[in-house]
């Protein structure tokens, strides 16, 4: 335990600011789970994989000499056929089986994920070099990293675009309608078969974006995506399906939550509290489920 | 049984049989050839080090074979080494070192890449009295256990930054300093900690930050952010190549200000090519560099090794290669000196082990830990956008100054 950050007024608003600014780029890819989850009912271990990937796209075109900043736009791109395509091949097939099932695909895609990343990437650490620089704020007693900035602006940019693609486009709304019912959807001439993979693309180009930010504001390796699973897990618990509002202040929160954990208890146990947290809102969710008076319709 | 089943149970047990007099050719020495076993991390995390590894025993197997090979009782013998890939996975590496030695027949076996793999192959080798020559497990409690057969051509992980701390008392002009340090919590790293707390309280400094990282470690602000708030002399980073990169890449951008910063790594990392100028003035701590003045007749210099080395495989060696060639340097010179094939006789042999390799001096201690060379501390100096690893200490061996204290960030251009 270390209250240090109670002591100096400067160390929490640092704190504050990098939670929430991490938070906002938490919340785009639990936006991703969220939406993929609520549409087609899987839950996808292998988000954090995706979102990896897509960081190692950016991560390539930096090699290549280009701003890996542009990541966020070619990354997406490509994501998007990824993740059609992994649902033509493998999510297909278990998207109206139950729950565990897609858990279990869905995990032993992480896996096959990692192994070719670790493959074709090695399994070096890497970074990509933005070259932002820093803003200072108060006297330089806070430091705020461009780059986090910089994602955190492109992460509000691309989830009001989604948000508003999703209200007005006609695939946004085929998607809407499959989430809401899927057979009645079906009746209606939706080809839910369509709407299933164009989520799971979207889904996955939502990762590469989140991916191409990591690649320059935090490091990227081939094995490091389980925690950005159970981050989204852990959001889209909170807030529920379909609630993009409820979506991006639970990721704050967690940005926040994991930040002062940090600090008070320590690095390591950084990770090991989401872990926590996340067990504590299932017991009390369920805690709450058994409150509710139910009835037989 | 109608005539097809029948052909094939004899087409069966003649594979069968076949397999079983291959596998069991593979003895310790067959024919001209002394065979080695290691199992090595070929896939999973480790992967590029465990081809580092793989690539250092290599050289030094052709090297060897090509000036003349071993020669014991006055027969002259080649270097053959089998491998197993482990995927990073100590379960599988200690599977695969049981299976090298009651399948394959290996007598002699050479290290897989990290601590904790060395951990987990030790106890096997051990119980099967197999000699094992390893040079990339350097934790303490490697060589705390009284194993007999273990033998380590590097220093031990405590000894990696004790010298950046003495270095850090003699900068302030003898008197004790405030250190800041993160560490990982894994075997390698902790070690690397209580080297750091002896050095810390052999010379009466104190530590005001003393934090631990996760193993999917990728964002340090808060220690950082502690660390910009109580300012420390000394910054002390080891987390392997995740740690020596998340470091700088936010010490950077958080610009916070220290005199000194020692990490662990950084070669492995890459560092000063991943983060170029930014890495400027870190401090490092390595097993080995080529420009060190030690030499051997196979290998002559460090940087003969380094120019070899680049032209057989496309990259400047880590020290995690040279490490790896000294091993079988080691073993050879064991094996001539024992002048005999038995275990226990090649094993006495290594103990008395007292050579000079391109790598650097080798003596086994008592726990099987080489204790004649030093670490080495290099720093990481710019020429515009060109970074290079100087040796700056011990003094010995330093080709240049250590450049203390490091300049503020808003005197950096």
């Amino acid at each position: 335990m270390d209250f240090l950050i109670f002591k100096a007024p400067m160390l929490m608003v640092q704190a504050s600011l990098d939670g929430i600014l991490l938070g906002i780029l938490f919340a785009l890819i639990a936006y991703g789970m969220a939406l993929q989850w609520g549409v087609m009912n899987i839950i996808n271990i292998a988000q954090g994989d995706l979102v990896i990937l897509g960081g190692y796209i950016a991560y390539t075109i930096y090699l290549w000499g280009i701003h890996p900043a542009w990541g966020v736009i070619i990354s997406p791109i490509i994501m998007f056929f990824v993740g059609w395509g992994l649902y033509k091949l493998v999510i297909n097939k278990v998207v109206d089986r139950d729950l565990f099932i897609s858990i279990l695909a869905t995990f032993g895609i992480a896996i096959v994920f990692q192994q070719l990343m670790n493959f074709i990437f090695g399994a070096d650490v890497v970074v990509a070099q933005s070259e932002y620089g820093t803003t200072m704020l108060f006297d330089n007693s806070v430091t705020l990293p461009n780059s986090k900035i910089f994602s955190a602006f492109i992460s509000v940019l691309y989830a009001v675009a989604l948000v508003i693609y999703m209200k007005k486009s006609r695939l946004g709304r085929a998607i809407r309608a499959t989430a809401q019912n899927a057979r009645a959807a079906k009746i209606l001439g939706v080809d839910t078969e369509k709407v299933y993979a164009a989520t799971f693309g979207i889904n996955a180009a939502l990762c590469g974006i989140a991916g191409a930010l990591i690649s320059i504001t935090l490091t990227l390796h081939p094995y490091v995506g389980l925690p950005y699973t159970v981050r989204s897990f852990m959001i889209v618990i909170v807030a529920g399906l379909g609630n993009l509002p409820a979506v991006a202040v639970s990721g704050m929160g967690l940005g926040l939550f994991e930040e002062f954990a940090d600090y008070i208890l320590g690095t390591e146990f950084r990770i090991g509290a989401v872990f926590l947290l996340l067990v504590l809102i299932l017991v009390y969710r369920r805690f709450k489920l058994s409150k509710k008076r139910e009835y037989l319709k | 049984m109608n005539k097809i089943a029948k052909l094939f149970v004899t087409f069966f047990s003649a594979i069968t049989l076949a397999l079983v007099s291959f596998t069991s050719s593979f003895a310790k020495v067959d024919g001209e050839y002394i065979v080695l076993g290691s199992a090595i991390s070929l896939t999973g995390k480790y992967s590029s080090n465990g081809v580092h590894t793989q690539n250092g025993y290599n050289m030094a197997v052709d090297r060897i074979n090509k000036m003349g090979g071993v020669e014991v009782q006055g027969k002259k013998y080649k270097f053959e080494i089998i491998y197993y890939d482990d995927e990073s996975n100590p379960k599988r590496a200690a599977q695969l070192a049981e299976r090298l030695i009651k399948q394959d027949g290996v007598h002699y076996m050479l290290g897989p890449y990290s601590s904790g793999l060395t951990k987990a192959i030790a106890p096997v080798t051990e119980k099967y009295k197999i000699p094992m020559v390893e040079a990339n497990g350097a934790s303490r409690s490697l060589f705390t256990k009284g194993y007999k057969y273990l033998f380590a051509v590097l220093s031990p992980a405590n000894q990696y930054l004790e010298v950046a701390i003495d270095l850090a008392v003699e900068k302030n002009g003898g008197k004790p300093v405030k250190i800041a340090q993160a560490f990982e919590q894994d075997a390698f790293s902790q070690d690397v900690r209580l080297g750091i707390l002896d050095a810390a309280k052999r010379t009466g400094s104190e530590i005001i930050i003393d934090d631990k990282l996760p193993k999917e470690l990728n964002d340090m602000a808060a220690t950082l952010a502690k660390v910009k708030a109580v300012k420390p002399d000394v910054l002390v980073v080891s987390g392997h190549t995740k740690g020596a990169l998340t470091a700088i890449r936010q010490i950077s951008e958080m610009k916070v200000d220290v005199p000194m910063l020692a990490m662990t790594h950084c070669d492995a990392a890459k560092l000063s090519k991943q983060h170029g100028k930014k890495s400027e003035f870190a401090l490092c701590a390595s097993q080995w560099h080529k420009n060190l003045s030690y030499k051997d007749k196979f290998f002559g210099s460090g940087k003969k090794y380094a120019k070899d080395f680049q032209k057989e495989f496309g990259y400047d060696p880590p020290y995690q290669s040279a490490e790896s060639s000294a091993a079988l340097l080691v073993f050879k010179d064991a094996f001539e000196r024992a002048n005999s094939f038995d275990r226990d006789a090649v094993r006495d042999a290594l103990v008395d082990t007292e050579m000079q390799t391109f790598y650097g001096n080798i003596k086994f201690g008592p726990g099987g830990q080489n204790v004649a060379k030093p670490m080495i501390l290099f720093q990481v100096r710019c020429k515009g956008d060109d970074c290079e690893n100087r040796v700056v200490a011990p003094t010995k061996w330093a080709s240049d100054k250590f450049y203390h204290p490091i300049p503020k960030w808003s005197e950096r251009s």
